[in-house]
């Protein structure tokens, strides 16, 4: 510890730290624009520049580290003459466009030229001018405003883990710009937008819409992965205008996805559902409540009536909040249906009964920044979990953890994975079951006979030698190809069991709210709490397979959510009656539903989230629910009132949270018992489908933001290759092929995809086009067909 | 209490009377200064301040940018503006509306303008006949704006050395 003295005050500091870092936490503001408490020290605005005692010049704060003894003063006359001298030179080329710019009303540098700054400039000169690069849909660009403080570059380079913006030039010719690509495309690029001090870069979806001053704030969780990120959504006259990030260092620290920050503009955009419709044969009316849930009422009372309550199934959103997904699986299993789920992107259902509470991350969240070594299974983390992966990143590149995947594609992380072993769907079990021959190998033990019988070759041994030597500080983590996965029980289980060996925690990440979902029972085999129930009930998987005559869809669109988007339309079409609850209309699903219920978006709905770590975390109305649109729990409990069911009088979201009672989850993502059943085989002639969900398309709430859709990590679907196999078949980029099998026909443009494992061809799910192919299938790929 | 007798004679005297009478004789003879309104105005100061504006460029273009100062210092809440990002990128609104009831011709809105868009004029004649009328937009108060925009022109020049 060091002594120092600050402006008179004594203040206790660990050695090693930054002056800056001293000052922050006894509550002295030293003015700053470069330094960022979580970014490299750059020292270039030179903003907060101090006087220290035998120093003979002013020093930087942010780059001075303490001394025991130091005596600094951070208002005295050579200070605040440093820091206006330098406010002023930043200001010589800074345009005085304050009452266009978006950043107006929350600036750090209008702020501080306000407060460190003179009140007259002496600079007559003209101001340069720098012309903006177009770098997406997310982020505008007024480069004339920027003032160089790097900490977009840094940002890119040390958080995001890509190094899309540079600041190539000297002096006066310094541009920040993408010397590399044209745009930035990083699924975090939103938080550039946070950390500008100035209005360089700005919201293009806000942009201009409204002024920070006028906005309300509204605390609220994303709903979009297990993270549990909090945000604050802000509102003018009702409106929501933009979502910023709120700290919380054991979550999302500062950070958002760009899936949080830019998901509202679907909850403003055209295509809302505002009053209940219903279908009047192949015409849709506009109906009163009343009429709409009496119509709803009535149809699921027809089909059970005309066969059994098990014709009915019901399935939720992932991103559902856990009153939602408890009101839902009441109201199914009042009616005597244990047919609901929501795990719309499984397919491997046969762990249910040994599966943990909820997916689970075992440690906690800020953990993975600590973690030795970690093994990735099935997972495109830095796609499905941006902040996690962040996190991880943090752990591969500071701390040196060894980080090893084993997917379907080839994904690119943000950090140097040590080793990766692509396989192809079907051999994905034998190649995890190669890293566990790999764990017994570095553990000196035997491999079970069960693993042994899956074959693989030993893999990833760095990976296993170092989950093995980092005991508790190493991590496997289950992500969504894993979950997706035809065996994802067996995966499940190797994966428990090489955590298991070497002492690592395991990781489950579900998609979205999927821990509330299940704490809420909205699963077929268990009510809310994990409480055992009548046995019999469907699983997505089952349901949408056929058969199932009347469906209850609560914010689904089961055609573009589900992994198998083929089967759950023809699931949806066969069905006699259909009520989707939703805050969108789509044509496809007023193709096939009956009833329609407009449904309050995400902002305009309180609700609870409870994230992979079993955080419990609720989020606040922000908007008045447009048009006739309701709350989806107070909808779920007057169509429960409609049906004559009993236990639906609760009068507040507080009293269905107190039902619901999910308590304090401990969180485990183990198997009660290894089950090592399901496999995929695949023989025969083809291209085996690889379908995964693109980030932005797994949710409606995603679908219908313009902003995000129109991002590089939304590529309109394509049916992708790898370059050997497109020269093996004869096919260019962008020529348009046929695929088909077992009656089915698709015909599409083709893409370069080196991420593609030989013997396979890429079609994502969650896309109009992939609901007209199956999964299992093998594949014929040739040239021709008509797009 | 004993009889006071100068206030008698003042009383009995009619001193008073003849005193105010006085004044009255003296001033019938000087020039009348009634002003017969509303064939006859006052001069008004060109800093009065009576109904909204926008202005305009010389070019036609608007000079509002949207940038909503007017509407954050407005004491009484009287301006409501939405913006928008325009298709040549400025920014500009897609709605400014002043509520004249609420308004309290304060001026603050004018004093925070930044590109002097909007500006209160002299006009202080005006009315409402339905109701909403007191409410006047954008298309109102430019159509204001170009209607007079010599006269707040003058009023703003003849200012501009006190400024």
């Amino acid at each position: 510890m060091a002594t120092i003295e600050v402006d008179g005050k004594t203040i206790e500091v660990e050695n090693g730290k930054m002056l800056i870092e001293a000052t922050d936490a006894a509550g002295i503001y030293i003015p700053r624009f470069c330094y960022h408490e979580k970014l490299s020290i750059a020292a270039n605005c030179r903003m907060c520049l101090v006087e220290v005692e035998k120093a003979p010049k002013p020093l930087p704060a942010c780059a001075t580290p303490v001394q025991d003894g130091m005596k600094v003063l951070t208002r005295s006359k050579l200070a605040r003459q440093a820091q206006e001298g330098t406010m002023e030179f930043l200001l010589i080329n800074h345009p005085l466009d304050c009452p266009v710019c978006d950043q107006g009303g929350e600036c750090p540098l209008q702020d501080q030229a306000l407060g460190y700054g003179n009140d007259d400039s002496r600079y007559h000169e003209s101001k340069r001018v720098v012309p903006n690069p177009d770098i997406g849909p997310l982020v505008s660009t007024e480069m004339t405003r920027c003032i160089h403080c790097t900490r977009c570059v840094r940002f890119g380079e040390e958080v995001a883990g890509v190094m899309e913006l540079g600041a190539p030039g000297r002096g006066e010719f310094t541009r920040i710009g993408t010397f590399l690509s044209h745009s930035v495309d990083s699924e975090v690029s939103g938080n550039i937008i946070d950390l500008c001090p100035v209005g360089a870069l700005t919201s293009r979806p806000y942009r201009f819409s409204a002024r920070s001053w006028e906005l309300q704030n509204h605390p609220g969780i994303s709903p979009h992965d297990c993270v549990g990120t909090n945000i604050n959504v802000q509102t003018l006259r009702g409106v929501v205008e933009r979502v910023l990030p709120v700290d919380n260092e054991a979550v999302n620290e500062c950070w958002l996805a760009d899936r949080d920050r830019f998901s509202y503009e679907s909850v403003n955009a055209p295509g809302r559902l505002l009053a209940p419709m219903i279908r009047e044969g192949s015409d849709w009316r506009e109906v009163t409540w009343e009429t709409a849930l009496k119509h709803a009422a009535a149809g699921i009372r027809t089909v059970i009536n005309s066969g059994s309550a098990n014709d009915i199934g019901a399935l939720a959103a992932p991103s559902s909040t856990l009153e939602e997904f408890y009101l839902l699986q009441k109201l199914a299993r009042a009616l005597g249906s244990q047919n609901v789920d929501h795990r719309l992107q499984q397919r491997d259902f046969s762990a249910d009964a040994e599966a943990p509470l909820f997916p689970a991350l075992e440690a906690p969240i800020a953990a993975l920044d600590e973690v030795r070594a970690a093994l990735l299974v099935g997972s495109n983390l830095r796609k499905e979990q941006p902040l996690l992966s962040i996190r991880l990143r943090r752990a591969a590149t500071k701390h040196g953890a060894i980080v090893g995947a084993v997917n379907v594609m080839d994904y690119p992380q943000t950090f140097d994975l040590s080793e990766t072993v692509t396989a192809a769907p079907a051999s994905l079990v034998a190649a995890l079951a190669g890293v566990a021959r790999a764990v017994a190998s570095a553990k000196g033990i035997d491999l079970p006979t069960e693993i042994a019988d899956l074959g693989g070759d030993a893999a990833l041994e760095k990976t296993a030698a170092a989950l093995v030597e980092a005991g508790a500080e190493g991590v496997v983590l289950l992500g969504a190809n894993a979950q997706q996965h035809p065996a994802a029980a067996t995966l499940h289980s190797i994966a428990q069991w090489i955590a298991g060996q070497t002492g690592a925690r395991m990781g489950v990440l579900a998609p979205a709210n999927g821990a509330a979902a299940w704490l809420a029972g909205c699963v077929p085999h268990r009510g809310a709490r994990g409480e055992s129930v009548a046995d019999g009930g469907l699983d997505a998987g089952r349901m949408l397979s056929g058969g199932r005559r009347g469906f209850i869809l609560l914010g689904a669109e089961p055609e573009l959510d589900a992994i198998d988007g083929a089967a759950a339309l023809k699931a949806m079409r066969d069905a006699d009656f259909v009520v989707q609850v939703s805050p969108w209309l789509s044509e496809t699903v007023m193709s096939y539903a009956d009833v329609i219920l407009p449904m309050a978006a995400f902002t305009e709905s309180a609700g609870t989230f409870v994230n992979c770590e079993g955080r419990i975390q609720r989020s606040t109305v922000a908007a008045k629910p447009m048009g006739e649109s309701r709350p989806a729990w107070k909808i779920l409990r007057v169509l429960g009132n409609f049906l004559d069911l009993d236990g639906f009088d609760q009068v507040t979201l507080d009293d269905v949270l107190a039902e619901a009672a999910p308590g304090e989850p401990e969180p485990s993502a183990r198997l009660s018992s290894a089950r090592y059943g399901s496999t995929t085989s695949t023989d025969g002639d083809g291209l085996a489908r690889i379908a995964d969900m693109p980030m932005y398309r797994g949710e409606a709430t995603l679908r219908y933001a313009p902003a995000l859709q129109r991002t590089a990590d939304n590529p309109p679907p394509a049916v992708g290759l790898h370059p050997n196999t497109m020269a093996t078949l004869s096919l260019e980029e962008g020529q348009t092929v046929a695929v088909s099998a077992s009656g089915a026909e698709l015909s599409l443009a083709v893409a370069a995809d080196s991420r593609v494992p030989a013997g396979c061809f890429h079609l994502p799910a969650g896309f109009s086009e992939s609901t007209r192919l199956g999964l299992d299938d093998l594949f014929q790929v040739r040239s021709g067909g008509e797009a | 209490m004993g009889i006071d007798f100068k206030q008698l004679y003042k009383t009995f005297s009619l001193k008073e009377l003849r005193k105010g009478l006085g004044v009255t004789g003296r001033r019938l003879f000087n020039r009348k200064i009634t002003v017969m309104y509303p064939e006859e105005k006052t001069p008004k100061s060109p800093r009065f301040r009576g109904l909204h504006a926008l202005r305009r460029y010389p070019n036609g273009e608007e000079r509002c940018i949207a940038c909503k100062l007017c509407e954050a210092v407005c004491p009484a809440l009287a301006i409501t503006i939405d913006s928008e990002e325009r298709e040549d990128g400025t920014r500009r609104t897609t709605r400014y509306d002043i509520d004249l009831f609420k308004c309290i011709y304060c001026g603050f809105c004018e004093e925070a303008c930044p590109v002097d868009s909007i500006v209160l004029t002299d006009i202080h004649e005006f009315h409402m006949e339905k109701n909403g009328e007191r409410l006047i937009d954008k298309q109102r108060l430019l159509e204001i704006g170009d209607q007079y925009e010599q006269q707040i022109a003058d009023a703003r020049r003849q200012d501009a050395p006190y400024r």
